[in-house]
């Protein structure tokens, strides 16, 4: 029982759980101790530092900052003005407060009050709902569009906006990168015609490929009333992403152990059977090494993308964020930092465990 | 004209300053029913030898005729029992031998399908193993699946390259007679690749050997006139058994010998003295 939730744990790459699991059940008491020293109380450890490093740099800058001001004050309006501002800084006024790099404390507050914001807005998301229920209902008798809510997204609310665009552009990038790959690992002629275009467009920056489609989806999304930035970036998360699982499929089907192929003509598989049943299972460990790559580079440079293309999600957050100024505008940028950070994390360790799941030759 | 025919057959890997030639004019006649055996050397060309028969080479001049017909591509009518084994690795031993049965009976029932599989899974004696895949495999295990594959597709000619090297004695003794009643009930023809001599002489009617390469051709070959079925106990007192055994192992040693003195290249070593440290 416990064996195959070890198993489980494992595969799921909680690995570190394992000795705990172990100890509670009073096996090699010593051997585990060690074992949980070294995968749960070492990283716990070097956490703790990470954050008395960060407490300390901030404090740093923080008094950097501020001495900074009150010799600013000095200079222009001489002793007094020195001392008030340094009466202001003390009281933690907002108008004379130093702007730097948020200690923890601050960042975890303003996790706590984006947490409450949420909230609030879901509240009366809710209540809106409620108070146009009626309306609407007699709306889409009519045929007529219905009010839809139109506040003040919660940062929760950009969370999932972006990993929606994250997903479509993922998607996007498999139903591309695919097949293509498949029949350009397939032919030498047609891989030796294209190469050329993948070798150009691969390096191409984010920000690049973003223009590209602007001007396109731009032209063509012109009499439609639809929201363009979404399609805009998650079709740039796409094609920005999709290079590494193009030049892995390519790769792990022209690249098929010639033995297994003599079996598929010694059988006398057709074509179809031949890609199907031998050519893509075998090329499968490859062409999903590629799309977790696909994945964890769709996820970084969507931030990028929905930063400079104005469409929602974190993106826009942080650098809504950075252009509001408020006093903690720049604890709220470190804290979706971090969920940024851990959502990729957890994005990857999710392809990690397909991609075990699907490769064959694990022992 | 005989059942397959090779006729001055040369076979050359790569091109250019990197050509070698592998096999140099190989003429091979087996008639239909006929059970031939070649040994030879390692490196020799045996594996290049069965896949130009099998149509997974092409000599490079010469003329492969099967039933009086050119081999260009593979067929159902020749399985091969590969030296590697060659398993697809993502799919179990069921489904290893359900591919190929499914491929030469496309026509048949479900029900026969299956019945024929485990049939030939039990024949190898891997029923326990029976959902594993390769990776969870023995060498010799696989090489029985690989067996078991090749003659649950039936073939009119049964090719097989070293299918029992990595087997132990008893189970090759076991396999050994398992092909040959497969071979006799079925009126099949085959051809053995091995390097063991017994076993040659055991399941042949006929013994060739495969002189060493590069430009390896095939020497003179060594009747079996022993009664069939033969008794593999009573086999070594038989003295046809012993002569045969001895001339063609006498003949082997002799080309063995050859080799080595023809490719004993001379070494110029440096006029070097070791240092003395005192
Ligand atoms: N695809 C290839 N390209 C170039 N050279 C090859 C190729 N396949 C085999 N050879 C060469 O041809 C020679 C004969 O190889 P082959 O595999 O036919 O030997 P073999 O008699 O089957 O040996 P073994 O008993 O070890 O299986 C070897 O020298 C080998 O290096
Ligand atoms: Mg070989």
């Amino acid at each position: 029982m416990s064996d195959r939730l070890i198993t489980i744990v494992r595969f799921i790459g909680l690995g570190f759980l394992e000795p705990v699991i172990r100890l509670a059940r009073g096996e090699e008491a010593k051997k585990n101790l060690t074992e949980i020293l070294k995968k749960i109380v070492a990283p716990i450890a070097s956490i703790l530092i990470f954050l008395f490093i960060w407490q300390t740099g901030s404090t740093a800058l923080y008094n950097k900052e501020a001495a900074h001001r009150i010799e600013k004050a000095f200079n222009e309006q001489g002793q007094e003005g020195a001392d008030a501002m340094a009466l202001c800084i003390e009281s933690g006024n907002v108008s004379c407060r130093p702007n730097t790099l948020p200690s923890p404390t601050q960042v975890k507050a303003s996790f706590l009050s984006l947490l409450k914001d949420h909230k609030i807005i879901k509240a009366d998301k809710k209540a809106f709902k409620e108070k146009t229920a009626e309306i609407n209902k007699k709306r889409a008798e009519a045929g007529e569009t219905l009010i839809v809510y139109t506040g003040r997204p919660s940062f929760v609310d950009q969370i999932t906006t972006s990993l929606k665009t994250v997903f479509a552009g993922f998607l996007l990038a498999i139903f591309i990168a695919v097949p293509i790959g498949i029949a350009l690992g397939l032919s030498e002629t047609l891989k030796s015609s294209l190469n050329w275009l993948i070798q150009i467009f691969k390096p191409v920056s984010p920000v690049v490929w973003l223009l590209l489609v602007f001007m396109i989806v731009k032209t063509l999304n012109k009499n439609s009333d639809t929201d363009s930035s979404f399609l805009i970036s998650f079709i740039s998360v796409g094609l920005c992403s999709m290079w590494a699982t193009l030049v892995n499929t390519i790769m792990g089907v022209s690249t098929v152990d010639k033995d297994i192929l003599n079996v598929a003509k010694v059988l006398k598989l057709g074509p179809l059977q031949k890609v199907f049943k031998v050519i893509l299972p075998s090329s499968l460990p490859l062409i999903f090494t590629g799309l977790r790559i696909t994945l964890s580079v769709a996820w970084m440079v969507l931030i990028a993308i929905e930063l400079l293309a104005q469409s929602p999600g974190l993106g826009s957050f942080v650098w809504e964020e950075f252009q509001n100024g408020a006093n903690d505008s720049n604890s709220k940028i470190i804290v979706a930092m971090f969920v940024i950070g851990i959502i990729g994390f957890l994005l990857d360790r999710i392809m990690l465990t397909i991609q075990n799941f699907v490769s064959f030759n694990k022992n | 004209m005989a059942y397959l025919e090779l006729n001055n057959i040369y076979k050359t890997y790569g091109k250019g300053t990197n050509a070698t030639e592998v096999l140099s004019n190989i003429n091979l006649h087996i008639e239909e029913g006929e059970f031939v055996a070649i040994v030879g050397f390692s490196g020799s060309g045996k594996t290049t030898l069965v896949n130009l028969i099998n149509g997974l080479l092409k000599p490079t001049s010469g003329e492969v005729l099967f039933k009086g017909q050119p081999v260009i591509d593979t067929s159902h009518e020749r399985g091969v029992i590969f030296q590697n084994y060659s398993l697809l690795p993502w799919l179990t031993v069921y489904q290893n031998i359900s591919v190929a049965v499914k491929e030469t009976f496309p026509k048949e029932s479900k029900q026969f399908r299956d019945t024929r599989v485990k049939k030939y899974i039990e024949m190898v004696n891997l029923t326990p193993a029976i959902h594993k895949r390769p990776g969870e495999l023995s060498g010799g295990m696989r090489q029985r699946v690989s067996i078991a594959r090749a003659l649950a597709m039936d073939p009119e000619m049964i090719i097989m390259d070293e299918p029992l090297g990595a087997l132990d004695a008893l189970t090759r003794g076991n396999l050994q007679d398992e092909i040959l009643s497969i071979w006799d009930e079925n009126k099949r023809t085959a051809l053995l690749i091995t390097n063991d001599v017994d076993e040659g002489i055991y399941m042949a009617d006929r013994i060739i050997p495969l002189r060493p390469g590069p430009n390896a051709t095939l020497g003179p070959e060594f009747k079996i006139n022993i009664d069939r079925p033969r008794d593999k106990t009573l086999l070594n007192d038989d003295p046809e058994f012993k002569k045969t055994r001895n001339d063609i192992i006498e003949y082997l040693m002799e080309i063995g010998q050859e080799r080595t003195t023809t490719s004993a290249t001379e070494y110029i070593l440096p006029e070097l003295e070791p240092r003395h440290f005192d």
